[in-house]
């Protein structure tokens, strides 16, 4: 048996309690209702995390494409990138797959003898996490972004073309003027 | 407050509770006291609180018209309105509070059915906390009932039906049906599954369990003490029913007297109940008068054809177009918008200084 | 194997508060991202609110007078006396959690104290604690707690993480409106001088020029100058908008936003062209630079601030001697003018009741407060026949459309501009029924949340409504939502941007605006936005080379 195989044969099982890790990084109050509301607009960062995380294990099995798991980690990072996480814990879930493998394929890994296998995987998850962290500095850069795109929107282009803008007075308070810290 | 905390905390609370009446009646023979001074308390507490409660909502005015609409409002005539959930006149009103207070409706609104799962649809009934609010209302309503056989003599048709409706579904046989079980009522049943479910639900759903409080664990507790000795009285260890009427209807013609023979289980039921309605204006169990009071229900969605007063509206300060004009005149003039007064006759001094001011 | 880190811990990195700690043992951090800047002192003086000085909310010490739980207390005490619903509210929540998981800022997050039954459980805990017998003796066993400077502090973070959009309310079986709670909550911090710079600022402007962005008279009229250059451009029609005009039959009031953001700018457009249409069929109507706002910041301040701000819609009515008002496409000021402006600052009795001059429609739900919607007011033209449209001029858009919170749950307009779209548009989809009308998610940046610094905030609070426009957008193609907010218009686009940037954002009146066929206008190449008409790409790409 390949160790590909095995992933799949237990994909279910392990994918349950990866999923379990992830939404453990939030609010225990939350745990519930982002597990159990299967509504996707009642619940869209369980239901999106659940989806996603699927297809993640999927494409683990095989050589990493940059273009096919890109826009899946995609969806799950967008959303870590405006909750309470530092950057770390907002990808860490990731990381933490290769040893729940471990752990929860002990036993099948020995009798195998699969263990050999398992850096090729291990790397896999690696390359995955760092991908995900790009994505992650992508759309926090994103958040200035559009924060400062904002700001110069508030006044209409029509108006900046006629060379109207001094006419309206300044409201925001500025990206740079952070009063804050 | 942790949760766990908050049950034990009401937990002994409650069997504080139950050992009143138990060690009193038990012990030292009060039956004087938890069979009429108890009750009598109880009953003016009960009355005395509900009232002044109520009257100290009523003190504060409404001041503003703002129904939660929850559908389409009265506007063009080839529109359809929502007459209920967004009711324009009393009668939608009417009807829509009758289906909150009655059927629960926003209650009922809570989750969806149906949803979609990958290709194929699955269910899931997620409307449990409703049916179980529902259950539970219901069956502590006709339990009511049925217990004014006891304070009623003749017992009139009506509580007769309700028994023989309540009773009908005969549970068969209990396995201690050697002790001579009666019928069994399906709403005590009910109640007390309800109930339950109340309280694991409080426990199983993290969101609740974080913002629960002993005040919401303690009339569980209390319902569910007052249900489990009603039941054992009933089923298990029988009371002599002909007394307790004699107390029930002493109590209720204001001739009180205490009977004799009555078990010490039924003072420890009649204190839960004394407790459950002295309580229950000081708690969040007044919710039961607070629903027909509570102002994005009870009005009306009519505020654009039908003036609604402020009895404290007051005057206030405001920046008025004269104002407005003096700061800005000359500009406007400019701009060939038209003002109310020509800048010569407006005083001159006030526009240079203006002018002043807007340099800095 | 033993050695191997828990697969757990890696994945928190941080270990969780658990669960042993109730939320009021749980501290509070104001984080960026989340909170908006505090009010600067010039804005506070300008209007007279209390205690103006620089402060952050991120500084240990706000500035407060050292009174200041006497003055929080006393004014809980006033409300409690003045405002049945709030002594209601405190008093009935059974903490069933039904109202729990259906707020949006939950939903996006997960922080328990967005919980709409925990964000009053803030306030209601100190209600208990000064109000309740039960809450004085047992204090944390009856749910209560001390009056502190760091609860003072968590009320103010979360007060400003409500949107005030009623969802709660819908489905809490007393209907407990949490909304109401949040406005109150404000009312009270504003006592002590903590508002924030995105509302105190707006509200300063709009007393003294009459709109939130400070534009003054003539900038006003010279901005909605260029608009009339712009439309004659693409039309070939030149309008003729009137302002402050006396004796006109009809003021027109709509936010500011309209008149300088994009995409607002393009809505304007569409209500000028409009009024154009309309003035051989018997229109007479008026602009304002004095009642140049519809919105009222002053709303997510204090009563007597929404009062203020609101007042100078009937006083220019009344001074230009105009018969009624109409308001333009806007979320907050339509719950204001609805549920508070003719018990503020009414009657209008000098005002008459609304009729449209074109259909003759009496306006009969706006009988007292004789101000119409322009929504009702056109869907009523359309369904009367009067105007000219060829809807397919929006042949490249697939519009879906947004309740805006609002409009839905404090006032019930949900059908007048569906009507709009469908006739002015081909291709309309609607997104899922628990996210629309009356269930409608906010976008997350309502009442006076739509500012840059919190951006984190705004972006989680707005996923669920993203998430559903991400929805039809993969489902039939949707690339434009419509909606009736100003705010929206401010918010959307940003929200889109980060979560689904294939979808614009569009005002009503602007798909009007594209679809109305001008007497007399030259063929049209290009859309208001200047993009070129479906069928027209070609043409536009010869013109270019
Ligand atoms: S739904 Fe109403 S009663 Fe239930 S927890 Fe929320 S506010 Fe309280
Ligand atoms: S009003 Fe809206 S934002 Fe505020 S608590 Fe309720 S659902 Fe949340």
């Amino acid at each position: 048996m390949k160790l590909e195989q095995l992933l799949s044969q237990k994909g279910p099982g392990i994918l349950g309690k990866w999923l379990n890790l992830a939404l453990e990084t939030y609010p225990s109050d939350a745990h519930r209702f982002l597990k159990k509301q299967k509504d996707r607009f009642a619940n869209p960062v369980g239901t999106t995390i659940e989806r996603e995380i699927k297809s993640l294990y999927e494409e683990l099995l095989r050589e990493i494409d940059p273009e096919r798991v890109s826009p899946i980690l995609d969806r799950i990072v967008r959303i870590r990138a405006v909750q309470e996480f530092s950057p770390s814990q907002a990808v860490a879930f990731i990381f933490s797959l290769k040893y729940l493998v471990r752990r929860e394929l002990e036993k099948e890994l020995r009798e195998n003898e699969l263990f050999d296998d398992l850096p090729g995987f291990e790397a896999r998850v690696d390359e995955v996490g760092l991908l995900a962290f790009d994505i992650y500095m992508k759309c926090r850069e994103k958040l200035y972004e559009i924060r400062a795109r904002e700001a110069r929107a508030e006044v209409s282009g029509l108006l900046r073309k006629a060379g109207m803008i001094g006419m309206v007075p300044v409201w925001k308070a500025g990206i740079e003027k952070d009063n804050g810290g | 407050m942790n949760f766990v905390v908050g049950i034990l905390f009401s937990g002994i609370a409650m069997i504080i509770l139950i050992l009143i009446p138990w060690v009193g009646v038990g012990a030292f023979d009060l039956r004087l006291v938890f069979g009429i001074i108890v009750p009598y308390l109880a009953l003016a507490t009960f009355f005395v609180g509900i009232v002044l409660r109520v009257i100290n909502w009523a003190r504060s005015p409404v001041p503003f018209r703002i129904p939660t609409t929850a559908g389409q409002q009265w506007s063009l005539p080839w529109i359809k309105p929502n007459r209920i959930d967004n009711p324009k006149g009393t009668g939608g009103v009417v009807v829509r509070m009758i289906f909150e207070v009655l059927l629960f409706r926003s209650l009922f609104r809570n989750t969806r059915l149906e949803f979609r799962k990958g290709p194929k649809i699955t269910y899931e009934w997620e409307k449990w906390l409703w049916l179980a609010a529902l259950v539970f209302h219901y069956s502590f309503l006709v339990i009511f009932l049925r217990h004014f056989r006891f304070f009623l003599d003749p017992v009139p048709a009506f509580i007769h039906i309700l028994e023989r409706l309540d009773g009908f579904l005969q549970m068969g046989p209990l396995p201690v049906s050697g002790l001579g079980v009666p019928e069994v009522y399906i709403t005590d049943m009910l109640l007390l599954l309800a109930l339950l479910y109340l309280f694991l639900r409080r426990l199983y759903v993290h969101q609740t369990r974080y913002i629960s409080l002993p005040a919401d664990y303690f009339p569980l507790f209390l319902l569910l003490t007052l249900g489990l000795t009603g039941v054992l009285m009933r089923y298990f260890l029988r009371v002599d029913l002909t007394a307790v009427k004699e107390l029930a209807i002493g109590l209720v013609k204001f001739h009180p007297k205490v009977p004799e023979g009555i078990g010490v289980i039924f003072y420890i039921h009649l204190f839960m109940l004394c407790t459950l309605i002295a309580y229950f204006p000081f708690s969040k169990l007044v919710h039961m008068a607070g629903i027909f009071l509570s102002p994005t229900r009870n009005l009306s969605n009519n505020s654009r054809f039908v003036r609604h007063i402020n009895p404290w509206n007051y005057p206030v300060k405001v920046h008025t177009y004269e104002e407005y004009e003096d700061e800005f005149r000359d500009k406007m003039i400019e701009a060939g918008l038209p003002v109310e007064k020509m800048p010569e006759k407006a005083e001159e001094g006030a526009g240079a200084k203006e002018e002043e001011e807007k340099k800095e | 194997m033993s050695d191997l880190p828990k697969p757990e811990d890696l994945a928190k990195v941080k270990h969780l508060p658990p669960i042993w700690k109730g939320w009021m043992r749980t501290p509070v951090e104001i984080r960026s991202g989340i909170y908006c800047y505090g009010s600067k002192p010039a804005n506070l003086e300008y209007v007279g609110m209390p205690n103006p000085r620089e402060w952050s909310p991120v500084d240990e010490d706000w500035k407060l007078p050292d009174n200041w739980k006497q003055i929080f207390l006393d004014g809980l005490r006033e409300r409690l006396e003045k405002f049945r619903s709030l002594k209601i509210f405190m008093d009935i929540c059974v903490r069933c959690g039904a109202c729990a998981d259906k707020c949006h800022f939950f939903i996006g997050s997960g922080d328990p104290r967005n919980m709409p039954v925990l964000r009053a459980e803030l306030l209601r805990s100190i209600y208990r604690k000064e109000y309740t017998t039960a809450g004085k003796i047992l204090g944390r066993f009856a749910g209560a707690r001390e009056m502190t400077y760091q609860v003072l502090k968590e009320l103010w973070y979360y007060f400003f993480q409500c949107t005030e959009c009623r969802r709660c309310s819908l489905f809490c079986p007393y209907g407990i409106d949490t909304a109401e709670i949040t406005i109150l909550g404000r009312e009270l911090l504003n006592l002590l001088g903590l508002n924030t710079d995105w509302i105190s600022a707006p509200v300063a402007n709009c007393y003294r020029t009459g709109n939130h962005l400070g534009i003054q008279p003539h900038a006003y009229k010279d901005m909605i100058d260029f608009f009339v250059d712009d439309i004659e451009e693409i039309t070939g029609v030149r309008l003729n908008p009137s302002f402050n005009r006396k004796g006109a039959e009809i003021l027109f009031i709509t936010p500011s936003g309209d008149v300088f953001a994009d995409p607002g700018t393009y809505t304007c457009m569409g209500y000028l062209m409009l009024f154009h249409y309309l003035e051989n069929l018997g229109l007479d109507l008026t602009w304002s630079t004095f009642a140049s706002e519809g919105g009222n910041f002053g709303y997510f301040t204090s009563h007597e601030m929404a009062k203020r701000l609101n007042a100078k819609m009937y006083a220019e009515a009344k001074r230009l001697g105009v018969k009624w008002i109409l308001g333009g496409e806007c979320g907050h000021m339509w719950r204001v003018i609805n549920q508070y402006m003719d018990t503020f600052n009414g009657p209008a009795d000098f005002l008459e009741e609304p009729v449209s001059p074109i259909t003759g429609t009496k306006f009969e739900n706006a009988k007292t407060t004789k101000m119409v919607h322009i929504t009702e007011f056109t869907a009523d033209l359309i369904k009367q026949n009067k105007l000219k449209l060829d809807p397919s001029r929006n042949d490249n858009l697939v519009v879906t459309f947004h309740d805006s919170c609002n409009p839905a749950r404090g006032m019930g307009l949900l059908e007048e501009p569906r009507y709009i779209i469908k006739n002015t548009c081909n291709h309309f989809y609607e997104m899922p029924d628990t996210t629309i009308r009356e269930q409608t998610f906010c976008c997350g940046s309502g009442a006076g949340l739509n500012a840059g610094e919190n951006m984190e905030l705004r972006m989680r609070g707005g996923l669920p409504r993203a998430n559903a426009v991400k929805y039809v957008h993969e489902k039939y193609g949707v690339n434009m939502m419509a909606c009736i907010c100003a705010i929206d218009r401010a918010a959307l686009p940003t929200l889109m941007e980060y979560w689904v940037p294939e979808v614009g954002i569009t005002g009503v009146h602007e798909l009007v605006g594209n679809a109305l066929i001008l007497e007399g206008e030259k063929e049209r190449k290009t859309d208001l936005r200047g993009e070129p008409l479906p069928g027209m790409e070609e043409e536009e790409e010869e013109e270019n080379v």
